[in-house]
């Protein structure tokens, strides 16, 4: 029972299996039918069965690294636009350390209104609107780089398996892609060429990210420019 | 009055009874919705946007434990012979309400605390059986919007014209037939989740009506789903 089945497209509704599996995302159960709840590819995998979905917003989980914006804050915490349908909160503590004093710091002078934060979900539940923490190597503010917007859903299919099509995206562009699970992406590259080669294949991912062999597709659209980069920088 | 039906079964706009009017619908054709669609019902036409889930205004309405359906069915001025205002009226509120209530078994907002889901429909143009329509392209544009969902709802109507029970009544049959049953169905699940019957009918041509409309349902399904699988999955299985 260890093989892996075909992947399949599903709509909410759809029977994936009958029979005793595991539930993960994006699925229900019915009786001994397991049905999705989303519109996007079914996998089973060692008893397992979860749908990736193609749609849909950006739900946080804990631990995931995400951008957000600064849009406002009050005398105690940051409120941060992360792209999704809660508010991500960042307590001032967590930045000015645990003797932080209201009166003594001023939070505009750390993050103002507008900037962009790389930071991490530390905790988030039902009852309560994710919690952020910037305490971590390579989080905080982001000072430069090119930001893109795509579809949340999507980012699985941009880090690809094992992070194969991120790899293979700053390989070639010598690019530093870094990747907000809530669909926020900061590009930087010293090279200008290499800069629009990264942003044209996150877009390309964001458009065909549904379609068989895109790995290979961005490879090719990618490769033939790598040749053309080493040389300009041979010159 | 008009003849419904001719000698031979054959009914005023050409059908047989146990068929529906031509139906296609196109996701995903507004920019700035989360989830939209567009439907073309025999002579209807109407638009559903979806928007959420996001945050509640006004924030009284937020539940803690779930996340809220909200629904707008309106019918612009241009979508009827007359001039209709376009303040809510009666009628319209009362089919936004029913279709949020066909709509809600449907979608898992369990996982979406403190948040709304919109759905607005504008008819922009009317025929007969126009709260199946909006409720056929509503539930599409859900699922193109990401909602979690257990079924696709699926709805379409039946009814009694001269005498015999038939399938998707249109404008002149809903005013001059004698019973209009508009049906929402769960196909994978075989739930109803609307059933409405204005008019009368006896318990053997009630049974009757409901099969008629249930298997309307199934045909709307597929068009919805190939509707979904046009926009989602273009080339071929994965």
């Amino acid at each position: 029972m260890m093989e892996i089945v075909k992947r399949k497209y599903v709509i909410p509704g759809d029977v994936i299996i009958t029979g005793p599996y595991r539930l993960e995302q994006n699925v229900y159960q019915d009786g001994d039918r397991i049905i999705s709840t989303s519109i996007g590819i079914s996998e089973i995998y060692e008893n397992a069965v979860r749908v990736i979905p193609l749609s849909g917003m950006y739900i946080p989980k804990t631990n995931d690294l995400i951008i957000g914006k600064v849009i406002g804050h009050s005398s105690l915490s940051w409120e941060f636009d992360i792209n999704s349908c809660f508010i991500g909160f960042l307590p001032a503590q967590d930045v000015f350390g645990r003797d932080y004093s209201p009166t003594k710091d001023e939070l505009k002078a750390r993050l103002d209104k507008g900037d962009l934060v790389a930071a991490r979900v530390a905790n988030f539940d039902r009852s309560r609107d994710p919690l952020l923490t910037i305490q971590d190597r390579d989080l905080g503010k982001i000072e430069s780089g090119e930001l893109i917007k795509i579809a949340p859903s999507k980012i699985p299919r941009l880090i690809g398996k094992r992070g194969s099509m991120i790899q293979t995206i700053e390989m070639a562009t010598k690019a530093i892609v870094t990747i907000g699970q809530n669909g926020l992406i900061i590009v930087s590259c010293e090279d200008p060429v290499g800069l629009l080669k990264a942003i044209e294949a996150v877009k390309m991912v964001d458009a065909q990210a549904h379609t068989p062999n895109l790995t290979e597709r961005v490879k090719s659209m990618l490769g033939v420019e790598l040749g053309e980069n080493n040389d300009t920088i041979n010159e | 009055m008009t003849q419904l039906m001719n000698e031979n079964g054959i009914r005023c706009d050409g059908r047989r009874i146990d068929q529906i009017r031509n139906v296609s619908i196109k996701v995903g054709v507004l920019k700035n919705a989360d989830g939209s669609a567009y439907i073309e019902f025999g002579k209807n036409k109407i638009l559903a946007g979806v928007f959420g889930p996001r945050d509640v205004h006004p924030k009284h309405m937020a539940d803690q434990d779930s996340g809220i359906l909200r629904c707008r069915y309106h019918m612009s001025p241009f979508s009827v012979t007359e001039r209709k205002n376009p303040a809510p009226s009666r009628r319209e509120i009362e089919i936004s309400k029913v279709i949020k209530e066909a709509l809600q078994p449907a979608v898992i907002l369990k996982d979406f605390p403190r948040t709304v889901v919109d759905v607005f429909i504008e008819v922009l143009q009317a025929d007969g059986g126009s709260r199946c329509a909006a409720l056929d392209a509503a539930s599409v544009a859900l699922v193109d919007a990401g909602i979690p969902m257990r079924d696709i709802v699926s709805a379409c109507a039946a009814g009694k014209v001269a005498d015999k029970i038939v399938l998707d009544v249109n404008d002149e049959e809903d005013k001059e037939g004698q019973a209009d049953m508009p049906v929402a169905y769960m196909p994978n699940l075989g739930k109803i989740t609307l059933m409405q019957l204005d008019g009368i009918l006896t318990p053997d041509e009630y049974k009757k009506c409901l099969e008629t409309a249930i298997g309307g349902c199934k045909q709307v399904y597929e068009i919805q789903k190939k509707a979904l699988m046009e926009k989602y999955f273009k080339n071929g299985e994965a």
